[in-house]
């Protein structure tokens, strides 16, 4: 075992893979000579070479429309789209091209393609660059979501996502790059659907993915330490799809439910996560089951307003509270 | 050109190089957050161009390296440095920042922070003024790397079939953050892909500010004359790194000291000097006065000026009072 950071986590799934397999390549704005804007592809250039690791042109539906066609016949580009603001220019590609190829084609064509992304709102960067995209990306068939909280996911589920032959997209946070955390010294994958009980609890289930699991863990002690209430954190590393039968065994465990997500609450994680729990246990609740997401609005710059917008610790310790009759 | 024209432009780039050291100070003293991208080296290009238009009347748009663009259009200095201070008086209300300066009362029609998103942008608003019959134009900074996104060949494409009045200005300083031009774009002489498109081009030197105002003087009275847009590549150089995250390691020193020496103040300077139209006390009295009115003026009133208010968060989302988001029980005129 040993601690590492997330972007090392990502560097040595992608080292790995690319030793192992010729056909595995890395592309993206800045990844090569530079390195990669938070570290991930740190080196790989010099090792691999620049038909290996490519710099690309700001050409985001253009290049990965390019990794998906390579894919089509036996690569599997790992394609690095620098933010997940920046995807929304390559969703044509993503979705038209890589998530239904395999369904249209009758089963003849395969688009093993990776897509990692960092998304999130991170320090005062503004409307244009604080999107969350998950739910936009949950939402299309054909296209596999993941969305790892520490480093140890980070390597298994890119290590999963270069072997599977659909296409994932892996969503990755900004602010999360040089978290560390523990990650076994030998090789090991994830599947790339499930969750995870991240803490174990009896009297109520936060739901989290991605930095809210954070959010949901912290208001889990203080519930813990000032309230004895024992909550229960899911970490639902993947998104699409949700993992129904852990979502719902939590739920029968606990009879209440809280969604924490980092993006706006219409069409998001959080109803999704709801629809669920309605169709798979609605009878075991005590309480509705309440969401925690950011205000629906766009991200502002100004740190004043920027801080008003997402769901705090003290905001689910009083949900929580209110459930239990208590707030 | 004339000399006062010429000391006056001297003076706005300075205060303009002054304006962008400033930001970087006040980045480092974390006034200012998120992604700064400063314009110092390339204050030629917008000082130029602008000069050969109509500041404040034509609309002008570009990318998140966004001042001194707004400020030659005749934003107020204040509300520029209050925006990166995220303060309410900010252009933006404090709810843009560095990337997203917006003052439509000057026709400063924005800052975006997507690579290659102002350029359909930039014809929509030519499609506009064509329809209104106004003499107007539309003019878009962008740079060099940002030719890759298609939305350059869409919008150039379009722009030269409707004949649209706008001007494409590509500031190419040659690199797109830590990419150098030749490793990501096939045809280096940015102008030659407006042939593409049958649409004028011309390449010119950047770094000196009459040899862009005579170009731009050119293309400006062909857009304005109603015959199409047109296409203004200036070689320049970022002095600084591409925003307050990048250290320059990618670059060659050779190559910076090269342009280091073509700095557009300098020229510009001396130029004047060595006609004997000032000083290079003229000079320093000049500097120190500029230096003074950031401090005094802009610095203090970003810094006394209030935060938004976080109970307004919610504002400037919807418009308000829409009577169509409501329409009466009949269906009727609202
Ligand atoms: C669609 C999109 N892709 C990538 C980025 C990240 N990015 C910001 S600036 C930049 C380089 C742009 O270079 P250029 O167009 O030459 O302008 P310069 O910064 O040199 O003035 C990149 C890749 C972005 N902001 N938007
Ligand atoms: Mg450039």
């Amino acid at each position: 075992m040993s601690q590492i950071m997330f972007w090392e986590a990502l560097r040595r799934a992608q080292d790995e893979e690319m030793e192992r397999d010729p056909m595995v390549i890395c592309m993206g704005e800045d990844i090569g000579v530079a390195g990669g804007t938070y570290k991930a592809t740190n080196g790989l250039y010099d090792k691999y070479g620049p038909e290996r690791v490519m710099d690309t042109p700001i050409s985001e539906n253009g290049f990965t429309g390019l990794a998906i066609g390579a894919s089509f016949l036996g690569v599997r580009p790992v394609v690095e789209i620098m933010s997940v603001n920046f995807a929304w220019l390559a969703m044509d590609q993503i979705f038209n091209s890589a998530a239904k190829v395999r369904y249209m084609s009758g089963g003849q064509l395969e688009a093993p393609v990776v897509i990692r992304s960092p998304g999130g709102t991170a320090h005062q960067l503004g409307a244009q660059h604080s999107a969350r995209m998950e739910k936009v990306f949950m939402g299309i068939a054909g296209l596999r979501v993941v969305t790892p909280s520490n480093p140890r996911q980070a390597y298994g589920l890119l290590k999963s996502a270069i072997r599977c032959n659909d296409p994932v997209f892996i969503n990755e946070h900004e602010l999360m790059y040089n978290m560390k955390g523990d990650v076994p010294d030998d090789e090991y994958f994830m599947s790339l659907e499930g969750s995870e009980v991240a803490r174990d609890g009896r009297d109520v289930t936060l739901f989290g993915y991605n930095i809210s699991v954070h959010w949901a863990l912290a208001a889990a002690e203080v519930l813990s330490k000032q309230h004895a209430i024992e909550a229960e954190v899911i970490d639902l590393y993947s998104l699409a799809p949700l993992d129904r039968a852990g979502i719902a065994a939590s739920v029968r465990k606990t009879h209440r439910a809280v969604i924490i997500e980092e993006a706006e609450a219409p069409v998001g994680v959080g109803s999704e996560v709801m629809a669920i729990i309605n169709e798979e246990c609605f009878f075991e609740l005590d309480a509705a089951p309440v969401r925690l997401s950011a205000l629906n609005i766009p991200i502002p710059y100004a740190h004043v307003l920027e801080k008003a917008v997402m769901p705090k610790t003290d905001d689910i310790v009083k949900a929580v509270l209110k459930m239990h009759g208590r707030g | 050109m004339e000399v006062s024209v010429k000391k006056r432009l001297l003076r706005e780039m300075l205060f303009a190089r002054r304006f962008e050291e400033r930001c970087y100070e006040a980045y480092v003293e974390r006034k200012i957050g998120g992604f700064l991208h400063l314009y110092p080296g390339e204050e030629a290009c917008a000082h130029g161009v602008l000069e050969a238009a109509r500041p404040g009347k034509d609309y002008v748009i570009t990318g998140y390296r966004d001042h001194i663009h707004a400020i030659k259009c005749g934003s107020d200095p204040k509300a520029v440095m209050a925006e990166l201070f995220g303060k309410e008086t900010g252009c933006s209300k404090g709810r843009g920042g560095s990337m997203h300066i917006f003052d439509v009362e000057h026709r400063f029609m924005g800052g975006y922070a997507l690579v290659g998103g102002p350029f359909p942008l930039a014809a929509g608003m030519a499609k506009a003024i064509q329809m209104k019959g106004d003499d107007d134009i539309a003019i878009c900074f962008l740079g060099d790397a940002a030719n890759n996104q298609g939305t350059f060949h869409e919008s150039l494409n379009m722009a030269a079939v409707w004949k649209l009045p706008v001007l494409y200005v590509c500031e190419n300083n040659l690199y797109g953050i830590g990419t150098r031009i030749d490793r990501s774009t096939a045809v280096i002489d940015q102008y030659k892909r407006a042939c593409g498109y049958d649409m004028p081009a011309e390449q010119v030197d950047g770094q000196d500010v009459e040899v862009v105002y005579e170009a731009a003087k050119k293309a400006v009275d062909y857009v304005r004359s109603g015959k199409g847009p047109y296409f203004l590549e200036l070689m320049t150089y970022r002095y600084r790194g591409h925003s307050m995250s990048d250290s320059n390691a990618y670059r060659q020193k050779d190559e910076e000291r090269v342009w280091g020496a073509r700095d557009p103040l300098v020229i510009l300077r001396d130029r004047l000097v060595e006609a004997g139209e000032m000083t290079l006390d003229d000079f320093k009295d000049m500097d120190t006065e500029i230096l003074e009115n950031i401090e005094n003026e802009i610095i203090k009133f970003s810094e006394e000026s209030p935060d938004p208010n976080p109970a307004e968060v919610e504002k400037y989302v919807w418009a308000e009072n829409d009577p169509y988001v409501h329409v009466g029980a009949n269906g009727g005129a609202a």
